[in-house]
């Protein structure tokens, strides 16, 4: 036991050691210079002011230094919890631009991903035994899946937002709101979350339920279900055994779709303007704003990180085989 | 295998809770953005909830979070700091041509070199303190720290003196008449008695919470995608004005993309957009409730040109007579056509703008002025010696070595990108081979600056009080490693520019005198081409009089203030527009 996380650790250690490496590379790598492209905003056209000004943010900034030093200054940093301060909303830390965004992308993600993974499923999975549901689970689960989240999304936006008016086009909550925790507010909140929600969810459900309707066809087809049968038990613990068989490779699915959970909502959140990560992340590129973009990464590089482990764990109460796995790697 | 579970499920459940804590916390979202805090009184004092027919919604201008409120960082501070909340000496009326009282009662030359002001009394900062000389003084003088953006002010402003509390005199080394114009409704002043004691970095990147100020409205709450602000009831502008804006609150909503805005205004959720909305003109013509500035074509006014600017430092475009064939041979039609549905005008030859019409002189329009004209072109190009050589309908340079031209615009605009698909196009046609080409911003920033482009698309200067900005942007020297903001082309014309400084001298209500050194200016304009005008961007105003009316256009008893909150553009009649607006179901 100790054995098998202990390698896990290891391994996910490594894994962040080269995630922030390369994270900390791409950015300097790309064409641009931040500070000049601050400058350039600024409108200074006085040479005097503009060499005052390019010398002081690269200074502030920590560019003027060898890369080898500001790699190092990076970890420094970064171990001390500090993100550096943002170029395109200069002078707000990163740490806090980044989560003013957090909590819009997880509420949206988090039970987009898990309710259409478990409505998947079970869709899926009477799906198989039901002709009527299968004829029709199959083809819109195709449709859906077929559909990009933009797509949907821009529909969603076009025809009950703008049209039908039911639903806002924008935002995370209302623009004559401010923040407080009142019942107004929260239904402002829920209002906004609504589409960019249903974009997700609705795309992702097709997904799990053609995977599970699909795998529990070929389970229920297996020799250890035939056998099962032949020896006479009951139809309902042949389903339940096929059931637990076909659900291991959907925790595998659902283990790469929290880990791409941010890449995720990225265009969701470009169509509905919603505050989160996603937005984040194509200003901070536009903008070129090294220290946001690494900063976002970072984020993602742990929610993978995260993710793979609590599936990891889940895994080992799931699947026999990990734990026979890790009872032979003890003895 | 049931222990064993059991004995996993604590396991799972901290693993869980781990996750979330260094994850930054799935709890339940906490909808407060990056420091949406404010003063915790005010926030009492205030509503959470704004009432629809009480509040002013506009986007246009922020592209990004409001991030700071400090007014000496003009170019990235949330609208409305420099407008609403900080208020310049004077303002800028492009319609009658002149400066409007503002902060200052008058303003007048005492002699050549000594500008003097006299302040409004009675005028006071939303702390309650009075508004004086001193802090005139003080802001100015901020003026003198290097990495200020108005540092150049300096160069030939020698002393601001703070004569008594109503009175600051400005003397100069040199007097600089145009820029000093410009400078005067440009510089928002800020209270002395708050800043002075802030340190360089502070003044210059600070975040100025909690913005002390002279202006209408003060701040009342931000968070990442909008910044609202709320009126102030003893603001000096109602008696001395006699101006009392209707809206209590202003909500600026920060753009995510014109689409999201076009979403916005339909249903009607937004006021004032200052977007560029492709299909406005459909908007406008459909029964959607929203209107524009003209109800017919071109719809907006102008706000700037947008100039062709060829890189004079490499070859061909070192030569006036090709970069005259290159003006000759855009169908700038075709692109007001095409592509902006006429949303814009075509600019003069000069690139001046409407609103400086009177200082157009036709003779030299006639003579040397250019128009489309493809036959033309190609006279130009073989009278100067560009001849095609290989029959491939293209010209060759004089020494037979190819021409190949890359035009540039960022990519993502897509006005532009469309616009210089049309110039390549047209280019072509006249035998000039001009290829498009979209970077992206920053890489096009860098090129552009250090001067390593061959043809771009730009606009960065538009209207202000005087033609002067327009000449210094086209001809400004010397020429350095990077250009910012002027002189992309690096064009050098010691005499253009010796003509530059000229007019900077000369006063800025003698117009006769202005006309007659911006005529030799647009002779050297228009027989060398440095830049090349070709249309008038538009000042992008979509407005809803679902809850406001009065909005400005061209009707007969409509204001004719500009329509817009675009940074800088408060002041010139951006305010103004804002203060006219009534409700639309008292």
């Amino acid at each position: 036991m100790r054995h098998y996380f202990g390698r896990k650790l290891l391994i996910y250690g490594l894994t962040f050691f080269v995630a922030v490496t390369v994270n900390w590379m791409i950015p300097r790598f790309m064409p641009g210079d931040p500070v000049a492209s601050m400058l350039a905003r600024a409108r200074v056209s006085q040479p005097e002011a503009l060499e005052a000004m390019r010398a002081y943010y690269t200074n502030l900034f920590g560019l003027d230094e060898p890369l080898w030093r500001q790699y190092l200054n990076f970890w420094a940093a970064l171990l001390q919890g500090d993100f550096g301060i943002s170029v395109w909303v200069f002078p707000t830390p990163v740490a806090t631009v980044i989560l003013g965004a957090v909590p819009y992308t997880l509420g949206l993600m988090i039970p987009a991903v898990l309710l259409s993974w478990v409505v998947g499923n079970r869709l899926g999975a009477f799906a198989a035994r039901r002709k009527l549901l299968d004829n029709t689970v199959l083809p819109v689960g195709y449709l859906l899946t077929a559909t990009p989240y933009m797509w949907i999304a821009v529909i969603l936006a076009w025809g009950l937002g703008v049209v039908a008016g039911i639903f806002p086009v924008a935002g995370g909550y209302g623009f004559s709101l401010r923040p407080t925790w009142s019942l107004e507010f929260i239904g402002s909140l829920l209002l906004h979350w609504a589409l960019p929600f249903a974009s997700l969810f609705l795309v992702a459900l097709g997904g799990w339920a053609i995977g599970m309707r699909n795998m529990i066809i070929y389970e229920l087809e297996s020799d250890y279900s035939n056998y099962l049968a032949a020896l006479g038990a009951p139809q309902r613990l042949i389903r339940r055994y096929a059931f637990r068989n076909a659900v291991l490779p959907q925790i595998t699915g659902l283990a790469l779709q929290l880990g791409v959970l941010v890449a995720g909502a990225l265009v969701t959140e470009i169509v509905f303007s919603y505050p989160g990560l996603g937005s984040l992340i194509l200003k901070a590129i536009q903008n070129q704003d090294f220290f946001l973009l690494q900063g976002t990464f970072l984020f993602i590089v742990l929610g993978v990180l995260i993710a793979n482990f609590i599936i990891d764990i889940v895994y080992v109460v799931v699947d026999p085989r990990t734990r026979a796995g890790m009872a032979g790697a003890a003895a | 295998m049931r222990n064993r579970a059991r004995y996993l499920i604590p396991l799972l459940v901290a693993g869980v809770v781990a996750a979330g804590c260094t994850g930054g916390g799935s709890t339940p979202p906490a909808p407060q953005g990056s420091g949406s805090a404010s003063a915790p009184g005010a926030a009492a004092a205030n509503p959470n909830s704004l009432p629809r027919n009480e509040t002013l919604y506009m986007s246009g201008t922020q592209w990004g979070p409001p991030a700071n409120f400090n007014p000496i960082r003009e170019w990235d501070s949330a609208t409305g700091t420099k407008g609403l909340a900080y208020e310049t000496l004077f303002h800028f009326d492009p319609n009658a041509g002149k400066l409007i009282p503002w902060l200052a009662e008058s303003g007048d030359w005492v002699d050549d070199k000594t500008y003097q002001v006299k302040l409004r009394s009675g005028v006071t900062w939303s702390d309650g303190k009075p508004f004086t000389s001193a802090d005139v003084k003080y802001t100015f003088e901020l003026g003198k720290m290097e990495t200020i953006p108005y540092h150049n002010i300096w160069d030939f402003l020698t002393t601001v003196e703070a004569v008594d509390p109503q009175t600051v005199k400005f003397s100069f080394s040199k007097a600089n008449y145009q820029q000093w114009s410009f400078n005067l409704y440009s510089r928002s002043i800020v209270p002395e008695h708050i800043w002075k004691d802030r340190s360089e970095q502070d003044v210059l990147d600070g975040v100025n919470e909690n913005p002390v100020a002279t202006g209408a409205y003060k701040y009342m709450s931000h968070d990442q995608d909008r910044v609202i602000w709320v009126k102030r009831d003893d603001w000096w502008g109602k008696t001395a004005l006699r101006m009392d804006p209707k809206p209590k609150y202003i909500v600026d909503i920060v753009n995510s993309s014109n689409e999201v805005a076009m979403g916005l205004l339909l249903q009607k959720g937004l006021d004032l957009s200052n977007n560029f909305l492709p299909g406005a003109a459909n908007l406008v013509k459909g029964n959607f409730g929203v209107s524009t500035f003209y109800p017919e074509p071109p719809y907006m006014l102008s706000a700037n040109t947008a100039w062709l600017v060829p890189n004079t430092t490499k070859k061909p475009m070192d030569d006036p007579e090709f970069r005259k064939a290159l003006a000759y041979s855009v169908d700038t039609k075709k692109i007001i056509e095409g592509v902006y549905g006429n949303l814009v005008k075509v600019s003069s030859p000069t690139g001046l703008l409407p609103q400086w019409d009177q200082y157009v002189d036709q003779s030299v329009v006639g003579q040397s002025g250019f128009t489309f004209d493809t036959a033309k072109a190609k006279k130009l190009l073989a009278d100067a010696g560009y001849r095609d050589r290989d029959g491939d309908g293209l010209v060759e340079n004089k020494d037979g070595s190819k021409i190949n031209l890359k035009l540039i615009v960022p990519s993502g605009w897509t006005d532009w990108m469309e616009s210089i698909r049309v110039i390549a196009a047209s280019a072509k046609d006249a035998g000039i081979n001009v290829t498009p080409d979209f970077p992206d911003f920053n890489a096009l920033v860098e090129v552009r600056n250090s001067g390593k482009f061959d043809l771009l698309i730009n606009n960065e200067r538009g209207l202000s009080s005087t033609p002067w900005t327009y000449y210094d942007y086209i001809f400004q020297l010397p020429i350095r490693k990077v250009q910012n903001t002027v002189n992309f082309g690096r064009y050098e014309n010691k005499e253009a520019w010796d003509l530059v400084h000229e007019l900077d001298q000369v006063k800025a209500d003698d117009v006769e005198g202005m006309k007659a050194v911006i005529s030799k200016l647009q002779k050297i304009h228009l027989d060398e081409m440095p830049i090349i005008p070709l249309w008038y961007n538009g000042l992008w105003s979509q407005v809803s009089s679902s809850v406001w009316k009065n909005w400005p256009s061209s009707a007969p008893n409509a204001p004719k203030t500009a329509p817009v909150a675009w940074r800088n553009w408060m002041e010139l009649g951006g305010f103004e527009t804002i203060a006219q607006l009534q409700p639309a179901n008292p």
